[in-house]
């Protein structure tokens, strides 16, 4: 893949898509760069897969374009857009052996028989599954049916790789390995992936690029760090990790730092990132995991940090981490996620939490 | 519970009634079959292929034999053909009318044969059209066509649409999907469909009494025909023919089937 060429591989341009009166996606611009992995993040039913769908040819926009490689594809039949495609039930054809399956995508295109197999032979390697050939897809357990699939479709060598949700069919511990292999295998084609996907953790972990969606439209587009650390709403940031929301009013404003005035009465401060001014109604975003809590008793807050003092309400244990929920006011609370760093506190336990502006993070508020 | 109670004892002796009923008949018509007597009765004479030997002889009898099986196969032929496409369209596509014209095609299962026979022949009259044996053709298929497609339909649900969708996105047009995908995997519902309209043509009398000629007569009209004049022994050489035939041709297709899925395994 060349990195010089500017044209990106996928664009949406002005995407509709109308079910009868129910909207799946709206309004969707976006591009996809050559050779990058994208994921599609949301809920189920924002649209994720409807848009997988539309570049895959297997529905068509109801307003708007889809261009691949620049040129518009909306009228091309699916079977000519040389893609690859990755369902998250496998669909190996069980009447084929693995071989007939692999060398499905070969047969419609002018290639001999011993590039064939030869193809073939290749992606099986490439998926770790050399020597299967002759078996039945029955014969194979989900993660071996996964890499299967995968071979198939890249055999083919093809524009783009579309992956829907295709490892939410395997078990915790064979998602975090496939996960990685996806992830190899795409880097090393350099063939540009969209993937789909609910699981924020395969997003982060894997793309070059976030697009979540919430009732088909963009919420918010970026790099995996920049979508977690900086979310643009207040969806985003309830969607990714575990995030308190802290509504309030800003009151002061300098070069460095936006000082809120939150309900409870308290004041906190925020790195000022700009786009806010005085008298506007906030709300701020602080990760879980981003509070430290220290035992109340001779506690003192470092200079320039936000602290609270609570009481902890509620508390489980997760093995690497402990989870709590800090009860601050007589309504607010605060949750609060600690790798055990010192030791674990009990329910009722009076506890000082605090938080460096830089993890504090202000959205307007919605 | 204890297997000697009066209850289980009621069961057994119901059950074997049952069965009785159902199969006694069946064997009597084997027996006789073989009975060299002109009059059936126990106990037999010895044994005689004697009405076999007649019946083959019996031009109208084979006559009436060759237009059941090439009527029969014919059917299940067309119908199968009808059957899979219309199958593909109710559950593959959406379009408008859907579950009327599928109510529609469903329907002969429910009206009787006799409306059915009837209804056909008026059509045929408004037509100003003779009885022919493609009229006898069309009642069939019209008679097998819900079996087909219920079986069909049944098998398509299960089948995924991922498969056909994932073998276009690797480069299948519409028609090469179906060749390689979709008709392997529908197969087997495929050659049952088959079975059925060949089975239900082959033995079908109600309809096919309005529907033939006296050219077109197939098996079971000879029959009926047959039995209105005197009972003849020939028709128990001919029952037995048929039972056999009828039995013997799932038996054979299910062999067929599994000896085919274990070469695929």
């Amino acid at each position: 893949m060349t990195s010089g060429n500017k044209q990106p591989m996928v664009q949406f341009k002005g995407i509709f898509k109308r079910f009868g009166n129910v909207v799946a996606v709206e309004k969707m611009d976006f591009d996809i760069e050559a050779g990058s992995l994208v994921t599609l993040l949301g809920p189920s039913g924002c649209g994720k897969t409807t848009l997988l769908r539309m570049v895959a040819g297997l529905e068509e926009p109801t307003e708007g374009d889809i261009f691949i490689k620049g040129a518009r594809i909306n009228d091309t039949p699916i079977h000519k857009r040389n893609l690859g495609m990755i369902f998250q039930n496998y669909a190996l054809f069980p009447h084929k052996t693995i071989f007939d399956n692999v060398a499905f995508g070969l047969k419609y295109r002018s290639v001999s028989k011993e590039q064939i197999r030869e193809k073939v032979t290749r992606a099986l390697e490439m998926v770790r599954l050399p020597g299967v050939e002759n078996r039945m897809p029955s014969q194979l357990s989900g993660g071996q049916q996964q890499r299967i699939a995968m071979a198939r479709a890249i055999v083919i060598e093809p524009d783009v790789l579309l992956m829907d949700e295709p490892l939410s069919a395997l078990d915790e511990n064979l998602r975090e390995e496939m996960r990685r292999e996806v992830d190899n295998l795409q880097q090393m084609l350099g063939v540009t992936t969209i993937f789909v996907t609910h699981d924020q953790r395969e997003a982060l972990s894997m793309s070059d690029k976030i697009l979540v969606m919430k009732d088909g439209s963009k919420q918010q587009e970026g790099h995996p760090e920049t979508v977690y650390n900086e979310p643009a709403n207040h969806f985003v940031a309830d969607f990714l990790g575990h995030s308190n929301f802290i509504q309030g009013e800003v009151i002061g404003i300098d070069s460095d730092h936006i000082t809120v005035k939150i309900e409870t009465g308290d004041v906190l401060v925020a790195k000022n990132r700009g786009g806010f001014s005085t008298g506007d109604r906030v709300e701020m975003i602080v990760r879980a995991q981003r509070f430290d809590a220290f035992r109340k008793d001779g506690f003192t807050p470092q200079e320039g940090m936000n602290s609270f003092q609570g009481r902890i309400k509620d508390r489980s244990y997760m093995g690497g981490e402990v989870s709590y929920f800090i009860e601050l006011g007589t309504e607010r609370e605060i949750h609060v996620i600690s790798l055990m760093r010192t030791r674990i506190y009990n329910i009722g336990e009076e506890v000082s939490v605090q938080v460096s502006p830089h993890h504090c993070h202000l959205i307007p508020l919605e | 519970m204890k297997r000697s109670s009066p209850g289980w004892t009621l069961i057994r002796i119901y059950t074997f009634l049952v069965y009785v009923f159902m199969f006694a008949p069946i064997i009597v018509v084997i027996v006789l079959a073989f009975n060299p007597k002109q009059f059936g009765i126990f106990p037999m004479e010895g044994v005689s292929f004697r009405w076999f030997v007649k019946l083959a002889q019996n031009e109208s009898i084979i006559d009436a034999f060759q237009n059941s099986l090439i009527l029969g196969s014919l059917t299940a032929v067309i119908s199968t053909g009808i059957g899979i496409l219309a199958a593909m369209a109710f559950i593959r596509f959406e379009f408008p009318g859907k579950n009327t014209l599928n109510t529609v095609l469903l329907s002969p299962i429910m009206i009787p044969e006799v409306v059915l026979g009837v209804a056909l022949l008026l059509f045929l009259r408004w037509l100003q059209q003779p009885k022919s044996f493609a009229l006898l053709l069309i009642g069939h298929v019209v008679l097998t066509l819900p079996y087909v497609l219920l079986i069909v339909q049944a098998r398509l649900v299960g089948i995924k649409k991922e498969y056909e969708e994932a073998a276009k996105s690797l480069g299948a047009n519409a028609f090469q999907t179906f060749r390689d995908v979709t008709f392997p995997l529908l197969l087997p519902a495929i050659l049952a469909g088959a079975l059925f309209s060949f089975t239900i043509s082959f033995d079908d009398i109600t309809a096919t009494l309005f529907w033939a000629t006296a050219q077109n007569q197939t098996v079971p009209v000879k029959i009926f025909s047959m039995l209105r004049n005197s009972i003849s022994p020939e028709i128990n050489a001919l029952g037995a023919v048929m039972i056999v035939l009828t039995i013997a041709t799932p038996l054979l297709a299910g062999y067929l089937s599994r000896k085919f899925s274990k070469v695929k395994d």
